[in-house]
């Protein structure tokens, strides 16, 4: 049912300088090569990164190849630097989400970092609100709680986008920042545990609803529930008409409108999951990790979701690598500051320049492999 | 400010005013720049990056240097290299410029922690501010009109600009490029170049922007320097609708709205403080609900945006 419909799209998509298309969202994922081909570009441009990062280092007089045996072993050499990259790697896999669902739909959606926060702040106020509900189901309500805010405020920037042709883009963004003034006042009264005098946090959730490490790992469970997220939306995108649906909205908005399909419900449908995907995320730092909401939920776990998006060029099982690798990444600054005393920033130097070359790479996407006939 | 409260009410009202000045500056140079590089068709998500690395870049030059001004030098031209890395990777087919500004907003920030850890410590010298409250010997007056020149310069440039855009051959050519790229190749003009110069040209005022802050106000250079002053000038250029005087308005505006909540903390209001912070954004948002439309772009967009289609 995909393929012979697929086709149209693909024609109109990466050619058209102007008019609106947003076939660039998928990068090469339309054309007829595609699934070798965008893997072959995106390990290039990690490649041309790794090599250019490799350069900077060299000016700053540390040796790369050194650097970056550092930079594996405090990534995956060890059991545990693995764990270390396991839990960094959680939240990105839910974060990415956010950015990626909406992209199917043609929307280009940046407001991970306030879902996050929402999340975590719904997460909160359930959690204390449920007190004395038995451990397991005050989780899984603390959890939805926290999902539910996350994508009710990711979905009202796709119905200001429906409604009133408000830019996505620009709206999540000031959406992070008004989710970000609403935890501090939050944190800073409404909802603060007076009784913490270091640092303004909110009311703790019970210990009851608190989830522990995977058995024999200190690993969170955050882990598991992000990689069974991933892959039942890579189920939902891939293989149900919903997922279809939307991929032919995302392709050309026309072709949907021809088709008589719900566009309105689509985009609202979207941006509800992203925004719910990312609101898990800052329920699970809050369930798994910090037990009440402060300022430690706003790290850019929303910002380093989108990277991971793009880099997995908007495919949901794709994500799951990328998020190991830029876990990886982030997990082994501390080993590379103390080993070389290379700041801990050299970490997002990486990720940006990984990012800038994987943008670029899509300038050569249908131009690598020879194209089969698109019949 | 300590003086602030011999004043009373009226103190907080000069603390708001001395507050929007100060604060504005950045949103200034940072959304002039914006302004230049979205009429010419592309967007600049980046600029936050753009701006903590020249704030970083002007205060170790001005460090290193003892020149404040060298050092203003340095935060322009260190923002107009991003601006340029961001045109080049813009120019190659099928680039979302959204895109590829997230990305040097990564990179910026990075770029500018890794090489500025040494000077988070060190004092450098500033930049002087012009004494115009000296007339009086209230000391919460004399340093409220303790005006950077950067502002003047930032106002003399939205007048410049303002004037520059509509009546001169440069600035039709901007307009042309953002407003229908097409029509600007069928006369013959190169879209990339003209899009490649207004991203520098963005940059380099996003990275005075960034000077002012490590060299004037706050004046130092930390992680924490910026608080989102180059994504906020992003909204705000949509807030002035694309036109310069109406982005020093705007800065005003948005820089008073950051003024009130620390304004209104010294006469022993702190109740609901934060949400003073998320004025400027709600306040944009606001607008954009109203003023856009599902079926036509935003009055003033250039068409060519692909954040106003």
């Amino acid at each position: 049912m995909r393929e012979p419909l697929a086709a149209p799209t693909a024609a109109s998509a990466p050619h058209s300088s102007s008019g609106v298309t947003y076939g660039w969202l998928l990068g090469a994922r339309h054309l007829p090569t595609d699934g070798l081909e965008s893997l072959l570009l995106s390990l290039a441009a990690i490649v041309v990164a790794a090599l250019l990062f490799g350069g900077f280092l060299a000016l700053q007089g540390h040796d790369p190849v050194a650097v970056y045996q550092t930079l594996y072993l405090g990534a995956f050499g060890t059991h545990f630097s693995l764990e270390n990259t396991l839990t960094q790697a959680a939240p990105l896999l839910l974060t990415a989400l956010c950015t990626l669902i909406p992209a199917r739909v043609g929307l280009l959606v940046i407001g991970g970092e306030g879902a996050v926060v929402l999340g975590g702040l719904g997460a909160v106020i359930a959690g204390a609100a449920l007190g004395g509900a038995p451990g397991p189901i005050g989780t899984v309500l603390t959890l939805a709680a926290g999902a539910l805010a996350g994508g009710l405020w990711i979905a009202s920037a796709g119905a200001l986008k429906h409604l009133r042709g408000v830019n996505e883009t620009i709206s999540t963004l000031l959406l992070n920042y008004i989710a970000i003034a609403l935890l501090n006042h939050l944190v800073s009264g409404p909802i603060r545990d007076f009784s913490q005098t270091l640092k303004a946090q909110s009311w703790s959730i019970p210990d009851a609803f608190m989830i522990g490490n995977i058995p024999g790992w200190s690993v969170h469970w955050g882990l598991v529930i992000g990689l069974v997220v991933c892959s039942l939306l890579h189920l939902l995108l891939r293989h149900t008409t919903l997922g279809f649906s939307m991929d032919i909205l995302g392709g050309n908005r026309r072709a949907a409108q021809m088709a008589g399909l719900p566009i309105g419900r689509l985009i609202l449908l979207a941006c509800f999951l992203g925004g719910a995907a990312a609101g898990l995320a800052g329920a699970i730092e809050i369930v798994a990790v910090h037990g009440a909401a402060s300022e430690s939920l706003v790290v850019g776990l929303g910002y380093t979701g989108i990277l991971v998006a793009f880099l997995a060029r908007q495919n949901a099982l794709a994500v799951i690598l990328v998020a190991l690798l830029l876990g990886g990444i982030s997990a082994s600054g501390g080993l590379l500051q103390r080993r070389f005393d290379i700041p801990h920033a050299a970490t997002t130097v990486l990720q940006g320049l990984i990012f800038l070359c994987v943008l670029a790479s899509s300038a050569f996407a249908g131009r690598m492999l020879p194209r089969r006939s698109a019949a | 400010m300590s003086g602030t409260f011999d004043l009373g009410w009226w103190g907080v009202a000069l603390a708001i005013v001395a507050g929007a000045i100060r604060v504005s500056t950045p949103y200034l140079l940072v959304s002039l720049g914006e302004t230049l590089t979205e009429k010419s068709g592309r967007v600049n998500l980046g600029l936050e990056g753009t701006l903590v690395m020249g704030a970083m870049t002007g205060f170790a030059t001005s460090y290193l240097t003892g020149s404040p001004w060298l050092g203003m030098l340095a935060a322009g031209v260190a923002g107009a290299a991003l601006g340029l890395l961001h045109a080049a990777i813009c120019n190659l087919p099928r680039v979302n410029d959204v895109a590829v500004g997230i990305a040097l907003f990564l990179f910026g920030i990075g770029l500018a922690f890794y090489l500025g850890k040494p000077f988070i410590e060190p004092r450098g010298p500033m930049l002087p501010g012009l004494p115009l409250g000296s007339w009086s010997d209230n000391p919460a007056i004399r340093s409220a009109f303790d005006i950077s020149p950067m502002f003047f310069i930032g106002l003399a440039l939205a007048i410049a600009l303002q004037w520059g855009l509509k009546n001169t051959r440069w600035g039709l050519v901007l307009r042309m490029a953002g407003e229908s790229a097409d029509a600007a190749r069928a006369i013959g003009l190169s879209v990339d170049r003209i899009r490649t110069l207004a991203t520098i040209a963005g940059g380099f005022l996003s990275g005075l922007g960034g000077g002012f802050l490590s060299l004037y106000y706050p004046g130092n250079w930390n992680e924490g320097l910026s608080s989102g002053q180059g994504l906020m000038a992003i909204a705000l250029v949509i807030f002035a609708r694309w036109s310069p005087m109406r982005c020093f308005y705007a800065s005003l505006l948005f820089g008073g709205a950051s003024a009130i909540g620390p304004a209104v903390q010294t006469v022993g209001i702190t109740e609901g403080y934060y949400l003073f912070y998320a004025a400027p954004y709600v306040l944009t948002l606001g607008l954009l609900i109203y003023s856009s439309s599902p079926s036509r772009t935003l009055a003033g967009a250039p068409s060519e945006l692909s954040i106003s289609r």
